[in-house]
Formats: C-alpha cells, sequence, structure tokens
C-alpha cells in the first residue's frame, strides 16, 4: 500500500468506517514514527474512534477529537486540535468521518486544506450488506452525495462487506462482483477488502487483503 | 442482494419493516438513540412514493399520526423517553378516538433529560398508561434486531385489527446494535377500514374521528365497548418466549436486552445444576400472566431482571398472585446487568429456597 500522509475515511452510515480507520492507523504506525487518528464524527455519539483510545495510547497513536467524544453528551462538536494534522509535515493522518453526507459536512471545511496537503487519499468505505448500499448503484449514489458534501472527491474504495460476527469466507466473496462493478462505476482503484483477522488465511488470493481487529465497542458502559 | 441476510441496527430494521408493512407516513423528531429511524425513512419514503415528514416537536407528529390514522392509512411515529412523553396526550386522544398507529419507544435513561444509555424504566408509562383516561396499548418488546422488524410488523397488524395503538418498547441497546437480518419473511394483513375518514362518495353517511363525548351515559358505554375490546386482546394475543423452564425451581422474568444478558446467566447456573429457566414477554400489555402462574406450580422463587427500579416486577407478583417470592436484579441509569449479576441472583434464589 502507497501511504499518503493524509487517509480520509467515509462511508455509508454503519459502514464500519470508525473500525477500518483505527485498524489502518495501527497498520500506519508500524511503519511511521508519528502517527494521529482525528475523530470528525458529528453524527453519531455512540461507537466512536475514542472507544479504542487505551490501544491508541499503548501504541503511542496521537488521538484527536472534541473533548466530548463519547462522553454521552450527544452534541455535533468538532476536536479543537483539528488543524494540527496540517501543520505537521511528518505526521501521517488518519481522519475518520461521520457517516453519510451529513456526516460528510464537516470534512467541507477542511477540503482546501486536505487537496494543498499534495498526499492524501480518500477512501469509500462500502458494506455491501447494508440495508441502503446493498448493490453498486447505490453505492455510489451515497459516494457522490458525500463527495457533493465535503467537497472533495474519492480516490480508492475499501470493501468492509460483512454481516459481524457471523461473517464467513462466503459472505466477503460474494461482494466481489458488486465491488468490482463499483470500481468501474466510479473510475477508482479498490484499495483494500478488510478480512477479520482469523479468516484471513481463507482469502488470500483476494485483492489486497486487509486484516481487521475488531474493536470493543462501549455501549451500556 | 446476493444473500437473504442484511447487516442492520435496530432502528433501520424497525423502519424497513414499517415499509414492508404497508407503511408510508412517518413523522417524527430526531432524539438519541432513534434518530436512525426518522433517518432511514428520511432516505427511503420520498423513494417510494411514501411520506416523512420531521415535525416541529413531538406533539405536532403524534398529532398528524391522528391525522393520517383516521384517514386509514399505516402510519407510524417514534422516539425515545422523552419524546415520548410528550407524545402522550396524543396517545390518549388516539385510543379516545379507536384509531390504530404503531408508535415506537427506544428508551433511554430517566428521568427527566436522563442520558442517552439504554434504560427500561418506561415500563410503567408504557403498560400503565402515560396519557390520561382509561386506556390500553398493546406493548411489544423485541429482543434481537429480528424481532425488531417482525414485532413491528406485528403491531401494525394488531393495531388495525384491534383499532388501538401498538408500541414497540425496545431499549437503547437494540435500537443501536447491528445483527443480521432476514426481511423476507415479511408478510402483512390488510384490513378493510369502514370507519375511516376518507370521503364518502355520497355513497355512505360521512365518519368522524374523534374522543369528544359530552353526553356521559355515552362516553361509558364508549369505554365500555372500549374495554370489551382489549378483553379479547388480552385473551389471544398475549406472546412469550419459553426457555429451559420444564423442570424449573427458579423462573427468571426478563425482556429485551435483560432477557439476552439472563439467557447467559441460565446457562452458566444450569452447568452448576441449578434449574432454572426464563419466561421472555414478547407482549408486556398483555401480560403473559398464564404462564408465569403455571410457572409458580414449580418454581419456588422468581427473579425480575430489569433496566428500571423495579417496574415490571409487580406485574410478575401480580401474576402468580404472590403465591412466591420475587427478586429484582436491576441496573439503570443507562447500566446493563451483566450475565454474571444475574448469575449471582439465581445463585442466592437457589440458596433461599433450600433453606
Amino acid at each position: 500500500m502507497n501511504e499518503k500522509r493524509i487517509t480520509v475515511f467515509c462511508g455509508h452510515y454503519g459502514s464500519g468506517k470508525t473500525n477500518v480507520a483505527v485498524n489502518y492507523a495501527f497498520y500506519l504506525r508500524k511503519r511511521h514514527e508519528k502517527v494521529s487518528i482525528m475523530d470528525l464524527d458529528i453524527v453519531n455519539p455512540y461507537f466512536r474512534t475514542k472507544d479504542s483510545e487505551k490501544d491508541f495510547i499503548a501504541k503511542d497513536i496521537e488521538l484527536i477529537c472534541s473533548s466530548y467524544a463519547a462522553s454521552n453528551l450527544d452534541i455535533p462538536a468538532l476536536p479543537s486540535e483539528m488543524y494540527a494534522p496540517f501543520c505537521r509535515e511528518d505526521n501521517f493522518s488518519v481522519l475518520d468521518i461521520g457517516g453519510d453526507d451529513r456526516g460528510a459536512v464537516a470534512l467541507g471545511r477542511l477540503s482546501p486544506l486536505i487537496k494543498n496537503s499534495g498526499s492524501y487519499e480518500m477512501l469509500f468505505v462500502v458494506n455491501f450488506y447494508r440495508p441502503l448500499t446493498q448493490t453498486a448503484e447505490e453505492a455510489l449514489e451515497v459516494m457522490r452525495e458525500i463527495e457533493n458534501a465535503c467537497s472533495l472527491s474519492f480516490t480508492g474504495i475499501v470493501n468492509n462487506s460483512n454481516v459481524g460476527v457471523q461473517t464467513t469466507k462466503e459472505y466477503i466473496e460474494q461482494t466481489i462482483p458488486h465491488v468490482k462493478k463499483l470500481c468501474e462505476l466510479s473510475a477508482l482503484p479498490l484499495v483494500m477488502t478488510t478480512v477479520r483477522d482469523d479468516l484471513v488465511t481463507q482469502l488470500e488470493d483476494i485483492e489486497n487483503v486487509f486484516p481487521l481487529s475488531l474493536q470493543k465497542t462501549v455501549l451500556g458502559g | 442482494m446476493m444473500t437473504e441476510k442484511v447487516l442492520m441496527k435496530g432502528n433501520e430494521a424497525i423502519a424497513e419493516a414499517a415499509i414492508l408493512a404497508g407503511c408510508r407516513f412517518y413523522f417524527g423528531y430526531p432524539i438519541t438513540p432513534q434518530t436512525e429511524v426518522a433517518a432511514y425513512m428520511a432516505k427511503r419514503m420520498p423513494k417510494i412514493g411514501g411520506t416523512f415528514l420531521q415535525a416541529e416537536s413531538e406533539v405536532a407528529a403524534i398529532n398528524m399520526v391522528y391525522g393520517v390514522s383516521a384517514a386509514g392509512k399505516r402510519v407510524m411515529t417514534s422516539s425515545s423517553s422523552p419524546g415520548i412523553s410528550l407524545k402522550s396526550e396524543g396517545l390518549s386522544y388516539l385510543a379516545g378516538a379507536d384509531l390504530p398507529a404503531l408508535v415506537v419507544n427506544v428508551q433511554r435513561g430517566g428521568p427527566g433529560l436522563g442520558g442517552i444509555q439504554p434504560s427500561q424504566s418506561d415500563y410503567f408509562q408504557a403498560t400503565k398508561g402515560g396519557g390520561h383516561g382509561d386506556y390500553r396499548m398493546i406493548v411489544l418488546a423485541p429482543a434481537s434486531v429480528q424481532e425488531m422488524a417482525s414485532l413491528t410488523v406485528k403491531g401494525f397488524d394488531l393495531a388495525d385489527k384491534y383499532r388501538m395503538t401498538s408500541m414497540i418498547l425496545a431499549d437503547g441497546t437494540m435500537g443501536q446494535m447491528m445483527e443480521p437480518v432476514s426481511l423476507e419473511k415479511v408478510e402483512a394483513t390488510v384490513y378493510d377500514k369502514p370507519w375511516a375518514v376518507n370521503g364518502t362518495k355520497g355513497e355512505r353517511p360521512h365518519n368522524i374521528a374523534n374522543s369528544l363525548s359530552l353526553v356521559p351515559e355515552e362516553l361509558e358505554r364508549l369505554n365500555f365497548e372500549r374495554y370489551e375490546r382489549y378483553k379479547k386482546v388480552e385473551e389471544n394475543e398475549s406472546m412469550f418466549e419459553s426457555f429451559m423452564m420444564d423442570d424449573a425451581e427458579i423462573c427468571v422474568v426478563a425482556f429485551g436486552i435483560a432477557a439476552r444478558v439472563s439467557k447467559n446467566a441460565i446457562v452458566e447456573a444450569r452447568k452448576k445444576g441449578i434449574k432454572v429457566g426464563m419466561i421472555r414477554p414478547i407482549t408486556l400489555w398483555p401480560f403473559p400472566k398464564k404462564a408465569l402462574l403455571d410457572a409458580a406450580e414449580k418454581a419456588h422463587t422468581f427473579i425480575s431482571v430489569e433496566l428500571s427500579m423495579g417496574q415490571m416486577i409487580e406485574d410478575v407478583e401480580l401474576a402468580i398472585k404472590c403465591k412466591r417470592p420475587v427478586m429484582l436484579c436491576n441496573r439503570v441509569g443507562g447500566m446493563i446487568p451483566s450475565p454474571n449479576m444475574v448469575l449471582e441472583a439465581i445463585e442466592k434464589a437457589d440458596k433461599g429456597g433450600r433453606e
């Protein structure tokens, strides 16, 4: 994978953006000294990047998030340090954006900085088992809505198709034609196919496999 | 879709199931943890010729439900605890006019604004009223994302059949959790609505949807008639799941997320040789009284596991006519009892029974 200084993860609500972003930050940290992950979710008060804070501390990854993230105070707040990733030349940053076009609005104000960084990737995370992105055409519609909301264009696709803990090799394989079609329709490359880490050995022949460890969530304390 | 399974949040499953059940009118107002119902409807309804409307308030939304229901169409609204309090006046008016509707409450911790984590502390409000006057609602308590879908369809059918409100009483966990769902089995029934206010075409006397009755004799008659219908609901529509109850000497009673936690605890307790089972009410009203009374023949102790300060426990005590002791195992404020906590309660009941 050709890592960029700024990697933005966007997608449909509940497509698994945060889990992919967190795992990607871990991946980056294995290759680079200074890695940060920024939570720009203004849509959902649950299932936040901050839920993995202990892992970030242990791995020396900087977490940039609103002081209200995962506090149960349900307000759409942005982090006060949200410009930090753009002030550091040697830093690799992962940006985790809220779902759909509503979430991508938060990215709009950063779009000039992201474009000027000269080294960014904006990845569309798709799970073809989610209700409103079950076909390539539906997924493309969500992609376009997000691009319009944030004034940035996607550069690649992440196939994060799964049905949770019940996911098997077959579930992932069945989505390959859909993601191929989405790549054709959008003229974008398939950057990763995420696979839960215990399934990786069964799926080695798939293009750009990216192993995922599932992050804990803290709903209900 | 390539397979029959879709990965959905409970809130999304409710919304999609409502659409499959023929609901084309949704009125709501955002509140965590049920906002996904509205967000989903906002995306889907315009594509299928339905109406999604974010009302100016919860009070407005429930009165829009009244209007559409009076016109004979399937309609729903959803909210979370504080929002349901606001809708309660409308719930009473729907009952007074004998109008069917589906209302969803994805509960959060209370009272007041409370918090945004899950709770079951609106049990009294849902099963004993909330609004004013003598009335009942059919209260359905899902314990999986699949049931969020199936009970939504069931709720619409029961509402139409008995001309009353069905409430889905879920908790924040059920709304937010994701599970694979199969939506192909949805089968909704279509009911005739000769009472609907939808134009006489000059062929019949006009219908009126109204909850105002100024003549006491008339108002009394309407109340008695309504309660005849409620009696039929009690006789025919109570639903529950029985889990490991055949030889159970301890009976756990729990619904929603508390039932899922309790199942794990019961499996662990069985490994230790404790004869414990669970009755999970699926309808909280009508409450599965008979199943509980029958269970009291063999069970020496009942445990009510709740995310409240102890609300359903009163119905358990009434159902078994206080023949056996009922213990409370609870967490509140957005906290969920752990399987271990329920297991400890079961072990305590087991010791108490032998002494």
